[in-house]
C-alpha cells in the first residue's frame, strides 16, 4: 500500500486538558484512504479523547484537523461532522434502547433523508418513496451482519455481543468516508470477536471502508490492521506496521508498565 | 379471527411499513371510526357529547402533542396548559375581532402556540431533566402573567375572552352533534398526520435523542433543529386542543381554565396512558375525562360512609396512586397493557 497518499483524516498537535489532566499532549496521526488503522494504548490514555476531537465531541485547545485535504475549523458540531462523512460507535452502549434494531439502523442514515416535515406528516408519496428505498438500505446491512432475526426487537433488550453488532450497523447506515470504531470488541467472548473482526475486513475490504479503531486485543489488532498508533498518557509514543509496533520497546514498556501498576 | 401475525405474509416493505400492517389492527380501527363518526353522535346524549367527547377529543388533541415532546422526544414541558391558553386566546381575537375566517383562527391559534413553545424551548438546547422541568414551569407563569395583564389581549375584564357563535363558509356551528363532527374531524387529520411523523424520520430523530443524546448527534442528528420542531409541533397541537375546547366547550377563553393544574394533569394522561405511543395519548386523556365521573356518580354513592374531606380528594388520590403505579410498575402505560394483551392473542393459536 502506498503510504504517500495524501490522508483521509490528518489532525495536527492535537492538545486538549481537563482541568489539570492533560488528556492529549501535542497528537498528530492520520488515517489514508481504505486502510484499517488502529490507535491503541492502556486505558486512560487518550484515544476515546481523540475520537471525540475528531466528532465535535471535545474542542481542542490547540492543533488542526484536516479532512480530505481541507482545514475545519476545530469546534464543530458533531451533526456537521456526520454530515462530512464520519460516523462513529461507542466504548460503552449506546443504542437507543427503546427503539428495535431496524429504527437504530434507520437512524443511522438520517443525513441521507431530506423529505420536508410536511410530507413527512402526509407520507403517502414522497416520503412513503424515502423510507422505503432506505428501508432497503438497512436491510441490506441487516443481512451483511447477520442479525435478521433481531430486526423488529428492542434494542435494549438485545444480549450485549449483538447490541455492539447493530450499533456496527448503525454507523455503516451512514455510509461513511471514515468509519470510527471505539472498541467494537471490548467484553466479547472469542467467538463474538472473530465475527465483528470478519465484519470489519468485509468492509474494508468488500465495501471500502476507510476504518480507524481502538482495540485492546493485540491479537486481532495485530491481525486486522495496517497500521497502528500508540498513545500513552496522552502522548503518541510509536506508530507503524504491527510487526514494527511489536518489536518497539517503548510499546512493550508502557504495556508492561501498565500491567505492573 | 384473531390478532395475529402468523399467516400474514408481508411481500413488500412497503406493506410492512404501512401505518397499520396487522389486519386486525385495521378493522379495529374502521370499527372505532364507525363508532366515532356513525354511532357516537346519534345515540349519545346532548351531555354526553358536550360535557364529555368533546373534553375528551380536546384533550387527547393536547396529550399527543405533549406525548410528542416528552414521550418521544425526552423532553419534559410543565408549561403545555399554557400554551393551550395562547391557542385558545390567538384563535378567539382572530375570529372574533379580526374575522379571520374560524378554520384558519384554529389554524392561527395553533400557530402562535406553537411559536410561544419554540420560544420556551430554547433553554432545552442547554439544559435538560429537571432545570428544563422548571424552565417550562416559567413559560407557564409568565404566558399566564401576560394575558391576564395585558389589556389589550381581553379588550375589557382582565383575562377573559368570550368565544363568539362559530359559523364555518356561513353554516353556523351551534348544536353539540355539530360541534362533534367539528372536533373529531380536526382530531382525526392531526392524529393521522402526527402518526405519521412519528413513524418517520422525525419520531426516529426524537426517540435517539430521548435514549442517548450525545450518540444521536454523533450519528447526525441534529439536536437543534429537532429538538425545537419537537417543541413547535408539540405546542402547536396543544394550542389547536385549547382553540378548540374553548369554542366549543368553554365557550370563554378563561385563564382559570389552563392552569398549572393542567399541565399536570396532561403529564399525568400521557404517564397512564402510556409514554411514546398515540394510542396512550387517547386512553390517557379518555381515563382522565371518566375518571371524576366515574368517581362522583358510582364510587361516592356506595362509600356513603367515607368522611367528606376523603371524598371530596378522591379524585386527586385515586389519580396520584395511578401515576405512581404506572411510573413504578409499568411506565409505559396502559398503552403496553393494551399492547401485552394482543400480543398474548398475536401468536395464537401457537404460543411459546
Ligand atoms: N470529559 C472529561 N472530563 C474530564 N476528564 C476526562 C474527560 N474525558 C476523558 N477524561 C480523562 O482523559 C483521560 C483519557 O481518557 P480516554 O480518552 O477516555 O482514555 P482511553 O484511552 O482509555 O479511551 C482519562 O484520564 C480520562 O479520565
Ligand atoms: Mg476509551
Amino acid at each position: 500500500m502506498n503510504k504517500k497518499r495524501e490522508p483521509l483524516l490528518r489532525v495536527e498537535d492535537i492538545s486538549i486538558t481537563f482541568g489539570r489532566l492533560k488528556a492529549l499532549n501535542g497528537v498528530s496521526l492520520e488515517v489514508y484512504p481504505g486502510e484499517v488503522m488502529a490507535i491503541i494504548g492502556p486505558n486512560g490514555a487518550g484515544k476515546t479523547t481523540m475520537l471525540n476531537v475528531i466528532n465535535g465531541v471535545y474542542t481542542p485547545d490547540e492543533g488542526r484537523i484536516f479532512f480530505e485535504g481541507m482545514e475545519r475549523p476545530l469546534k464543530m458540531k458533531p451533526h456537521h461532522v456526520a454530515a462530512m462523512g464520519i460516523s462513529r460507535t461507542f466504548q460503552n452502549l449506546a443504542l437507543f434502547r427503546g427503539m428495535t434494531t431496524l429504527g437504530n439502523i434507520l437512524v443511522g442514515r438520517s443525513q441521507k433523508m431530506h423529505s420536508n416535515f410536511f410530507s413527512q406528516g402526509i407520507y403517502w408519496g414522497m416520503s412513503e418513496k424515502e423510507e422505503v428505498e432506505h428501508r432497503e438500505a438497512v436491510e441490506w446491512i441487516i443481512d451483511f451482519l447477520e442479525i435478521e432475526n433481531i430486526r423488529k426487537q428492542p434494542a435494549g433488550m438485545l444480549p450485549y455481543g449483538l447490541q455492539k453488532r447493530v450499533e456496527l450497523g448503525r454507523a455503516l447506515a451512514a455510509e461513511p468516508k471514515l468509519l470510527l470504531l471505539d472498541e467494537p470488541m471490548a467484553g466479547m467472548n472469542l467467538e463474538e470477536k472473530e465475527d465483528i473482526a470478519r465484519f470489519v475486513l468485509d468492509a474494508n475490504e468488500e465495501l471500502n471502508y476507510t476504518i480507524a479503531l481502538i482495540e485492546h486485543d493485540m491479537g486481532v489488532v495485530m491481525d486486522i490492521c495496517d497500521r497502528i498508533v500508540v498513545l500513552d498518557f496522552g502522548n503518541k509514543i510509536a506508530e507503524g506496521t504491527p510487526e514494527e509496533i511489536k518489536a518497539n520497546p517503548k510499546v512493550i514498556q508502557a504495556y508492561l508498565g501498565t500491567a505492573g501498576g | 379471527m384473531f390478532y395475529r401475525e402468523c399467516g400474514v405474509l408481508k411481500e413488500t416493505y412497503r406493506q410492512d411499513m404501512a401505518i397499520f400492517p396487522i389486519p386486525l389492527d385495521r378493522w379495529g380501527l374502521g370499527v372505532m371510526l364507525v363508532l366515532a363518526f356513525l354511532v357516537i353522535p346519534f345515540t349519545a346524549s346532548d351531555y354526553w357529547l358536550s360535557s364529555i367527547m368533546l373534553p375528551f377529543y380536546c384533550f387527547s388533541l393536547a396529550a399527543l402533542g405533549l406525548n410528542f415532546l416528552t414521550g418521544y422526544a425526552g423532553q419534559v414541558s410543565i408549561g403545555h396548559a399554557a400554551f393551550m391558553a395562547v391557542g385558545a386566546y390567538s384563535s378567539l381575537i382572530l375570529y372574533g375581532r379580526y374575522g379571520v375566517p374560524l378554520p384558519l383562527s384554529i389554524l392561527g391559534g395553533g400557530i402562535f402556540a406553537s411559536a410561544a413553545g419554540t420560544i420556551f424551548g430554547i433553554p432545552s438546547l442547554r439544559i435538560k431533566g429537571f432545570y428544563l422541568a422548571v424552565s417550562t414551569l416559567a413559560a407557564q407563569f409568565i404566558i399566564e402573567w401576560v394575558l391576564t395583564h395585558w389589556q389589550w389581549v381581553s379588550g375589557g375584564v382582565f383575562g377573559t375572552v368570550d368565544a363568539p357563535d362559530m359559523y364555518i363558509f356561513g353554516w353556523l356551528i351551534d348544536t353539540p352533534v355539530k360541534k362533534y363532527y367539528l372536533v373529531l374531524c380536526v382530531l382525526i387529520l392531526l392524529t393521522v398526520f402526527g402518526k405519521n411523523l412519528v413513524r418517520g424520520q422525525l419520531g426516529r430523530n426524537w426517540t435517539a435523542i430521548r435514549d442517548m443524546d450525545v450518540a444521536a448527534e454523533i450519528i447526525g442528528v441534529s439536536l437543534f433543529r429537532n429538538k425545537l420542531i419537537a417543541f413547535a409541533v408539540s405546542s402547536f397541537y396543544a394550542g389547536v386542543a385549547g382553540s378548540l375546547i374553548t369554542f366549543t366547550y368553554y365557550l370563554a377563553a378563561n385563564i382559570e381554565e389552563f392552569n398549572l393544574f393542567l399541565s399536570f394533569h396532561l403529564l399525568g394522561m400521557i404517564i397512564i396512558g402510556g409514554m411514546g405511543t398515540v394510542l396512550g395519548s387517547f386512553f390517557g386523556a379518555g381515563f382522565m375525562t371518566l375518571l371524576p365521573i366515574f368517581i362522583n356518580q358510582t364510587l361516592l354513592t356506595i362509600m356513603e360512609r367515607v368522611p367528606s374531606d376523603i371524598r371530596a380528594n378522591s379524585e386527586a388520590i385515586v389519580f396520584g396512586g395511578l401515576i405512581v403505579f404506572f411510573l413504578i410498575v409499568e411506565p409505559y402505560g396502559m398503552a403496553r397493557l393494551w399492547q401485552t394483551i394482543k400480543e398474548k392473542m398475536r401468536l395464537w393459536p401457537f404460543p411459546y
